[in-house]
């Protein structure tokens, strides 16, 4: 295997491992600040690439498909969390699950709905298409790259968010004290709102951003979801360091794992075999990465202790 | 006689004279409804024992009912095709006998549910529903990619399993099958929900604490019964892909884990007949906004948040009050 080839592959696990993170940081905020288990995050990612692909398909322009992404994402967590989320808060996760699961069937049926079965199309725009030549001669499409700068932009922009601002601060005592922010005058049920739609927004975004790789579709959130959970799960529920080391350990190790595993499996074994036995493996990696870090650390690299 | 049980009792009648009715009205298409609300009821039976019981939030129940599917797949494409499973180091030989593949079955997924109930119980809380879920997408994985028995594509088994003096072809006469299965684990969740373990399990889940002080060890306890719960599932995967005469990754998707789950919310958590009344609803209401929308999931959406938000204990709850009845 060549060491081109390998780059590129790493280019690829990084580019879905920053995009995981802009799905997992807004399940382990509300997560960490709502102790909500969210399993409708994946229809709003959903959300957004509808979004996007309806605006885009108007207008022809990416950047407004971006902001529509982001508004319409944003505004369908506003409501579901004013209308219903706001309930579910004090009651035991089951509750969560289940209530989240059936926003789930309605989200999707009311998409499929409105849009219809078939796929939607979202096109990557000229001045992103093609290839650019990194040092080293890796050819490398610039659109991933871009996905990867504007992934590590958002990180960037949460910690200093996180960090610096009176929201952060906010976000942070929340996570830790609900009762005492409350009574120090922060009004609660207006920030849960608001960590909602600002991770409802992260998740609309990466949902446009990747629609444009993929195609638009009812469903498509849901193996993103999967993979979000076990980030946040790998990282430590709460955690927004976390969310990103896991987000990126779990792309790395999805997308080198299907490489590596097929060519380490033929070294000894017959072709043939060793293509499906090695895939078989490699598919389900990322699952056994995740029991093994919860086996040894049950609540995850950067979770509180329990 | 408490509302619950007359409830419970009503149920029994309904799975006992619809299918009869359906006999004599010559709807086989009933009979094979009913058959499968039986079926989904047992794998319910089956994660209530983990979840109503001992407070196990699993989302993974799917790698059981899968399991138990494939269990069935595999034993009968080798008796379909001849070929022996394995030669060396002794020959292992498919079948197409409903009892070997039901024992085969529960076998298979209860060591499975020992191996994931043995790591998993090591976490609690949101740790374990996605740890759960994580062992359940594996075997998901696993069964996509691996290409000896289908793939992506699935299993088809031309021809149903024999049960020995029946013909399971006949409607009527798989479902007799399915019934007296289902009565069966009831009676035994019934009782092991009475019996010590039971009792231990059920105090183990309102305070471990108090459990352990007492000499207890929690963990054992949520290991067995996440095992037996592990094992009926796997039985009634068994069984449903006999009913399909097919098996597919689908049996172990995560909505397979959601949709086992939502029966036993529907119908209410802990109730002996809670994943019952729930399969039987779902089944019906499936059936039924299917006809009238080919979009029925939103309403089946609706339904289920209006249950958990404002009908907490689920339809017996709802019917026949919150006291969980202890008679």
């Amino acid at each position: 295997m060549s060491l081109i080839l390998l780059a590129e592959q790493l280019l690829n696990g990084l580019q879905l491992g920053v995009m995981l993170f802009l799905m997992a940081a807004g399940l382990t905020l509300v997560f960490g600040v709502m102790g909500l288990i969210n399993l409708a995050h994946g229809s709003l990612y959903m959300i957004g690439a509808f979004a996007a692909a309806a605006v885009a398909g108007v207008t022809g322009s990416f950047v407004l498909a971006l902001a529509a992404a982001l508004c319409a994402a944003a505004a369908a967590g506003a409501l579901v969390e004013i209308l219903i989320i706001r309930r579910l808060y004090h009651r035991d996760h089951l509750d969560q699950v289940l209530a989240t699961f059936a926003l789930i069937l309605i989200f999707s049926e009311g998409t499929r709905w409105i849009f219809g079965s078939f796929p939607l199309f979202l096109n990557i725009p000229t001045y992103l298409s093609g290839p650019v030549t990194l040092p080293g001669g890796i050819q490398y499409p610039l659109y991933r790259l871009t996905l990867i700068a504007i992934g590590l932009a958002i990180a960037g922009g949460l910690f200093l968010l996180i960090s610096r601002t009176r929201l952060g601060i906010q976000i942070r005592a929340g996570e830790n004290d609900r009762e005492m922010i409350a009574a120090l005058g922060v009004d609660i049920s207006k920030l849960y709102t608001i960590v909602f739609a600002l991770g409802a927004a992260l998740a609309g975004l990466a949902g446009a951003l990747v629609g444009a790789i993929q195609s638009v579709q009812v469903g498509m959130g849901e193996p993103v979801l999967i993979l979000a959970f076990v980030v946040i799960v790998i990282g430590g529920i709460g955690s927004i360091k976390g969310a990103l080391i896991g987000a990126i350990l779990v792309g790395l190790t999805d997308t080198m794992g299907g490489v590596l595993l097929p060519a380490l499996f033929k070294t000894f074994m017959e072709p043939s075999t060793a293509a499906s036995a090695g895939s078989a493996l490699a598919s389900m990696l990322i699952y056994i990465l995740m029991a093994c870090v919860l086996i040894i650390r049950p609540t995850g690299l950067f979770g509180a202790k329990a | 006689m408490s509302r619950e049980t007359a409830l419970n009792a009503v149920m029994v009648m309904g799975l006992f004279l619809v299918p009869l009715w359906a006999l004599w009205a010559d709807e086989p298409f009933i009979i094979t409804l009913t058959t499968k609300a039986a079926i989904l009821a047992l794998a319910g039976v089956g994660l209530n024992i983990a979840l109503g019981l001992g407070g196990l939030v699993s989302l993974g129940h799917a790698a059981f009912f899968g399991l138990g599917g494939y269990a069935m797949g595999i034993l009968a494409s080798h008796a379909q095709s001849y070929a022996p499973i394995m030669e060396t180091p002794f020959l292992i030989e498919g079948t197409k006998s409903m009892p070997v593949i039901w024992v085969i079955a529960i076998i298979t997924s209860g060591l499975a549910a020992l191996a994931i109930g043995a790591l998993s119980l090591r976490t609690t809380g949101v740790y374990f529903i996605m740890i759960t879920l994580a062992f359940g997408q594996m075997l998901y994985f696993f069964s996509i990619s691996w290409p000896a028995y289908g793939g992506e594509d699935g299993l088809s088994i031309y021809v149903r399993n024999g049960f020995p003096g029946l013909n399971t072809l006949d409607p009527i006469q798989f479902y007799a099958i399915v019934f007296v299965i289902l009565m069966a684990v009831l009676v035994f969740a019934g009782r092991l929900a009475k019996s010590p373990f039971g009792l231990a399990l059920n105090a183990a889940r309102q305070s471990p604490e108090r459990v352990e002080t007492v000499g207890i060890t929690s963990y054992k306890l949520r290991l067995i019964a996440f095992t037996i719960s592990g094992m009926i599932t796997g039985l009634a995967g068994a069984l449903f892909a006999d009913l399909n005469r097919f098996v597919s990754p689908t049996m172990f998707s995560w909505q397979t884990s959601g949709e086992i789950m939502v029966f036993i919310i529907i119908g209410g958590v802990g109730r002996l007949f809670g994943p019952v009344v729930g399969a039987v609803l779902f089944i019906l209401l499936e059936h039924l906004l299917g006809g009238l929308s080919d979009y029925w999931h939103v309403y089946l959406g609706v339904l289920l948040l209006l249950i958990v938000l404002f009908a907490r204990g689920g339809l017996i709850g709802t019917l026949a009050g919150k006291e969980i009845s202890h008679d």
